[in-house]
């Protein structure tokens, strides 16, 4: 028995203050197999990896490799144990060649000899059938060399377990069908793999088995041969929870901002918005629903003004006017300047949405300093409007003139969307108001948005939890790698429905190449 | 001798005075310290020497044992004083900029006072020139300048960029200043190389201010020049871009065109305005602006400063 | 085995970020790590020059305070420093490290001496002033630019930028001291012209100047709107892009405002102390003045008690080295070592120390693991 099972834990348990991650979590991985795990943002699927690798220690519980009970306190333990994790945000130093990295760190005793070092990655990533220059440089690599780089540096270490966060969040289809292969390859040397992922079909095409994890619990492991995407989605996404959020229908409906057609790359050359095309309307909540990463930022921060699709058209319609304009290549001081008034509450709320080492007052008064010709700031209106929203937001603070950064979480966000919600926009933008919130602190957020859409403002919500899209939204529109694959009606939609959207069960999410031309998603 | 080959011969030994502090501060800024401290302690590693030599010299000792205690004096003056610089910047993560400049002000100051105490002659000065201008001690022409302290500089700056290309300690050292996170992550211990390489560093540059006092210039009043030329041998690292190999041949430029403005009238045979001397020692900052902006300009990534410089490594904040 | 293990895999330590200290205790470490400073350096004056400590406290204070005329010259100096520091302060705000102040200072100096060498005395008086005064600001306005200009463009490192700028404007003033005295060394006599004018004591002008520009420097930072900006940018240039700052502009102006007040303090210092220039006429200040916007977090007002208390250090250590005859290097000596005291405590206050098993979940932890082995 111990012979075929690689790594297994046992019990383990991780919170984070009171918050937890991961409860009781029993998982086996065999010798020589592809374990997919599997479950939604926030399911604790990376802080388990964490766990594994080093990162973290678990609360409680505990971790055997090959049968025997291991201790793992860095990521140097675990590489001991034959254990080794490529992250999410790969750790190179940007600077050195591939093999410059791989080799970092490793003190064999050996003399050191970057040729050698060249020779034995360039044996490793032949016999894996990897592609890669030892000699060139990280910066001058494409994301999937990078991450190449980072699978070699796990292997020239001798690991025997290699956990991968996402791989193929960053990958174009092609690549991640070239890494599937080396993958299979590692797995007939009798390698073991845990791949963590959020895409349906990469789980049926890659994985032997399938864990899946849902609010920090391990719910089943399961055959892939034996199992299809839909009861998959059903273990991730679990039953529907009754949130009772109060949701009014739309009055007066009217398009108020029109995306058509936005297209963007990265600066890896990656598509980020892939042909987004909706709607959003006055005195309704439209959701956003995608995993992580899947477009939501660069969407936002398009519309906002903070950076700039290649091609395609923001329009927006003036209620007071009757005028339309492309917002696209405006920046936000122009854009403010046409008289559009757009709320964004952005995801980084202490990083980009207020600043953290200013008081409340001074934070209030980033959207509204420029107002009038003085030279000097008025801090008299920004400190009416900081007392005002601590009194009806009631948020817990000692006074208008504490730093922000020293506030908790909900109070914070609080501060920040009683700011834009101040502003009196005709378009509100919220990415994950409610993440790390309380629940009073959430259903505060949602009685505020759900205020605004009942005063005519085009409210767009970019939200994970799916029970809440569903309950708090007029309407969905699902992001898969940067393209639309729906767009539903909230009132009569479910939660499979949308996960299915989300990972691409639906064709319009391409895998092979010869689907970039098809449909983005203009289903409504 | 010729009077060009005497006026560059004249200024690969000046150049030394810069190398020691260049190569010292590289050492440094690779770990990702800004070292602005590095004048004073060119100052303190040349006030030590002195220090050790008079005190030596009383002794009757024979004359070679008093030359090494001396240099090293000079350079545990130089570690001392790195050993407050890393203290401060590394374990207690004080600004490096604020820190350096402290320094500095302490360390010129501290030279000054040490150098009030002592009267040392010329004589004794002497003998420790027999031993640092050795084989070329007799000569009466510019060669007598490039003893072994030179050859020493060069093996030095040699050396430090052999270490920093092609050894594993290189590889880590130049890891922790690009990018500490990675290089903790992997299993580097961050603070000990920070450490090492400061004080490793602040040695060499120490042995820039001891050769230039005792044998350079070998006289007392030397020691009010090394502050300017410490800030010199800080505008060679960038002149350089970072690479030790490359700071000698421009501590030779660098010491060319200080001394050019003394020397190119007399060579050329022509009547130079006085006023070019001021301009010619000028140039090399003003080259070092234009290599600064070129590089930043051109953005070879192997030609900035090293990304990590100046900011403190706070591990939970990775 | 297991619990060794583990145990000893628990650093000895670890240092955390703290919340920010009440003001109180903040600043009782600042004092006590003053105090540790004197009480070392009266120490060591033991050592090195034979001094009691009590004699020594007892001469710092004298020298510094003991008369009239040192009241003045604390304050004169401690107004030139302040000067100085004000014109850094904007930029540090930003998080923008311009350690060259010492040569935006100096330019303006420069350009004011040329000012008065070539047109004194072929213009009335106070219009040589006021173009004395608008060269100086001009000049340190370029002087402060022009590394900002490439940082804003290129993301040029302005720290070593800054820095080299120092030695061209001490390269220049070398420069034009020969050419305004071709024959006589390198030495510009006292200027016959460009005096500002004695208003009470012939400190009390460039007190009052200082005092003014404290109060519109303060104003600036903390009620304008530009003041607002540079905030901003300081603290999270993510935030600038999403309220629309233009990050580049802001850089580029403010670093001009810390230039040209640099190059006021030149003038000054020109105008109304020296009347002459010299490689070394700012001496240094311009580094001194970076500590002293430093030890004040970057706020003007409080720059006041820092820039009087390096100057304090400096003028009574100035008297130890008179009374004790010791060299004239003894006060950047003392001044160095209170520098290493404040700059060290400030770690206290940023950081909290935590000791190992000082915490209950981890001596548990141990209890646990001991009880399964």
């Amino acid at each position: 028995m111990s012979s075929t099972i690689a790594l297994e834990t046992r019990k383990v348990s991780k919170y984070f203050g009171s918050v937890a991650a991961n409860v009781n979590v029993d998982l086996t991985v065999r010798r020589g197999e592809i374990l997919a795990i599997l479950g939604e943002n926030g399911c604790g699927k990376t802080t388990l990896m964490n766990m594994i690798a080093g990162i973290y220690y678990p609360d409680s519980g505990s971790i055997l490799v090959n049968g025997e009970e291991v201790v793992i306190r860095s990521p140097k333990d675990a590489f001991r144990h034959g254990i080794g994790m490529i992250h999410q945000h790969f750790k190179l130093v940007d600077l050195f060649t591939a093999a410059e990295n791989i080799v970092l760190g490793i003190n064999d005793g050996k003399k050191y000899d970057i040729k050698d070092v060249n020779r034995r990655v360039a044996e490793i990533a032949d016999r894996y059938g990897f592609h890669v220059d030892p000699q060139k440089k990280i910066y001058e690599m494409s994301v999937s060399e990078k991450q190449t780089v980072e699978i070699l540096k796990v292997l020239y270490r001798g690991a025997d377990i290699l956990i991968l966060d996402e791989p193929s969040a960053v990958l174009t289809p092609q690549e991640t069908n070239k890494l599937f292969d080396v993958l299979r390859r590692m797995r007939e040397d009798g390698k073991s793999i845990l791949i963590i992922t959020h895409k349906l079909h990469e789980v049926l095409a890659i994985s032997d088995r399938v864990a899946v994890l849902r609010k920090g619990e391990h719910i089943a492991t399961v055959e892939t041969a034996g199992t299809t995407e839909s009861e998959l989605t059903e273990m991730m996404v679990g039953k529907k929870v009754e949130l009772n959020i109060e949701r009014p229908e739309p009055k007066n409906t009217c398009d108020r901002l029109e995306v058509k057609d936005l297209n963007m790359t990265d600066a890896d050359g990656i598509k980020v918005l892939d042909k987004v095309s909706f709607s959003a309307r006055s005195g309704e909540i439209l959701g956003i629903a995608g995993i992580a990463g899947s477009g939501q930022r660069e969407l936002l921060e398009s519309i906002a003004g903070l950076c700039h699709p290649v091609t395609g058209q923001i329009i927006y319609h003036n209620p007071k006017t009757g005028e339309s304009e492309d917002l696209r290549d405006k920046n936000p001081v122009e854009i403010r300047e046409l008289g559009v008034r757009l709320s964004f509450v952005p995801e980084d709320r202490l990083g980009m949405g207020l600043v953290g080492n200013m008081d409340i007052v001074d934070n209030m008064m980033l959207r509204s300093y420029r107002k009038g010709h003085s030279l000097f700031v008025d801090r008299k209106k920004p400190g009416d409007l900081a007392n005002k929203i601590v009194d009806e937001l009631e948020v817990v603070t000692p006074g208008t003139h504490t730093p922000v950064r020293r506030l908790s979480g909900g109070n914070v966000q609080k501060v920040l969307v009683g700011r834009e919600i101040a502003a009196a926009p005709t378009v509100l933008m919220a990415a994950y108001p409610v993440r790390g919130l309380d629940i009073n602190s959430s259903y505060t957020i949602y009685n505020l948005l759900t205020k605004q859409k009942e005063n005519g403002v085009a409210v767009i919500f970019v939200g994970e939890d799916l029970d809440v899209l569903v309950e708090l939204c007029d309407r969905i529109v699902v992001l898969c790698a940067g393209r639309v694959t729906g767009i539903l009606d909230a009132r009569n939609t479910t939660k499979e429905e949308i996960g299915l959207l989300m990972t691409s069960a639906g064709e319009s999410c391409a895998t092979d190449n010869d689907e970039k031309e098809d449909v983005g998603g203009e289903n409504n | 001798m010729n009077p060009i080959l005497d006026f560059i011969i004249t200024a690969i030994p000046l150049g030394m005075t810069f190398l020691f502090g260049c190569v010292g501060e590289i050492l440094t800024e690779k770990a990702g310290h800004l070292n602005l401290g590095i004048p004073g302690i060119m100052c303190v590693g040349g006030a030590c020497g002195c220090l050790a030599l008079k005190m030596m010299y009383k002794t009757g000792m024979p004359w070679p044992l008093v030359v090494i205690i001396a240099i090293l004096a000079s350079l545990a003056g130089g570690v001392a004083m790195g050993l407050v610089y890393s203290f401060l910047t590394v374990t207690l993560k004080a600004n490096q900029n604020v820190t350096g400049l402290a320094m500095t002000t302490f360390g010129v100051g501290l030279t000054k006072f040490i150098m009030s105490k002592l009267s040392i002659k010329s004589i004794q000065y002497l003998y420790a020139l027999k031993f640092f201008r050795f084989p070329f001690h007799n000569r009466t022409d510019a060669l007598k300048y490039c003893g072994i302290m030179v050859f020493l500089g060069v093996a030095i700056a040699l050396a430090a960029a052999f270490v920093l290309a092609k050894t594993r300690v290189g590889l880590h050292l130049r890891a922790v200043g690009e990018n500490p996170a990675t290089a903790d992550a992997v299993g580097i211990n961050v603070t000990r190389y920070k450490y090492v390489a400061t004080l490793v560093g602040s040695g060499i540059a120490a042995l820039g201010g001891l050769f230039y006092i005792m044998d350079y210039a070998g006289s007392y009043e030397a020691y009010k020049s090394i502050e300017a030329f410490g800030w010199l041998a800080v505008a060679l690292v960038i002149f350089t871009v970072w690479k030790p190999h490359l700071s000698i041949i421009g501590a030779f430029i660098f010491g060319l065109l200080y001394i050019a403005g003394s020397r190119i009238p007399t060579l050329l045979g022509i009547e130079m305005d006085m006023s070019a001397t001021p301009l010619l020692q000028m140039l090399p900052y003003v080259v070092t602006i234009l290599v600064l902006i070129i590089s930043s300009v051109r953005k070879k990534r192997e030609n900035q400063p090293p990304a990590s410089l100046g900011v403190p490594y706070f591990r939970e904040e990775r | 085995m297991k619990t060794t293990e583990k145990r000893s895999r628990e650093p000895l330590f670890h240092v955390v970020k703290r919340d920010a200290l009440p003001w109180y205790k903040a600043m009782l470490i600042r004092v006590i790590a003053v105090a540790a400073a004197v009480l070392l350096c009266s120490l060591l004056s033991i050592v090195m020059i034979e001094a009691n400590p009590f004699e020594f406290v007892k001469t710092l204070v004298d020298g510094a305070v003991g008369s009239e005329r040192r009241l003045w010259k604390l304050a004169k100096d401690a107004a030139v420093l302040l000067c100085i520091s004000l014109a850094v302060t904007p930029a540090f705000r930003m998080k923008f490290w311009n350690i060259g102040a010492e040569g935006q200072t100096l330019i303006g100096a420069l350009a004011s001496v040329a000012v008065a060498v070539y047109l004194g005395g072929k213009i009335p008086e106070p219009a040589l002033l006021v173009l004395m005064a608008i060269a100086a600001i001009l000049a340190g306005a370029i002087w402060g630019g022009l590394p900002a200009i490439f940082k804003a463009k290129w993301n040029t490192n302005e720290t070593l930028f800054t820095l080299m700028m120092n030695y061209v404007a001490s390269g220049l003033v070398a420069y034009f001291l020969v050419v305004w005295r071709p024959s006589g060394g390198s030495v510009l006599g006292r200027l016959d012209f460009g005096h500002l004018p004695v208003i009470f004591h012939e400190y009390f002008l460039i007190i009052a100047i200082t005092i003014i520009l404290t109060a519109a420097v303060f104003v600036y930072l903390h009620y304008t709107k530009q003041g607002y900006e540079i905030s901003v940018v300081g603290e999270s240039e993510n935030t600038a892009r999403y309220i629309g700052i233009n990050v580049s502009k802001v850089i580029i102006r403010t670093m001009i405002v810390s230039g040209a007040i640099c190059g006021l303090a030149g003038f000054l210092i020109v105008g109304a102390l020296d009347h002459s220039i010299t490689a070394t006429t700012v001496g240094g200040l311009g580094f001194t003045a970076i500590m002293v916007s430093w030890l004040a977090k970057f706020n003007p007002l409080i720059m006041i008690g820092t820039s009087v208390f390096i100057t304090f250090l400096n003028q009574g250590s100035s008297q130890i080295s008179t009374n004790f005859n010791v060299d004239s290097s003894f006060p950047s000596m003392i001044v160095g070592v209170v520098l290493f005291f404040i700059i060290g405590c400030e770690f206290f206050i940023g950081y909290k120390v935590k000791f190992r098993e000082s915490t209950k979940s981890q001596s548990q932890e141990v209890v646990e693991n001991e009880s399964d082995s």
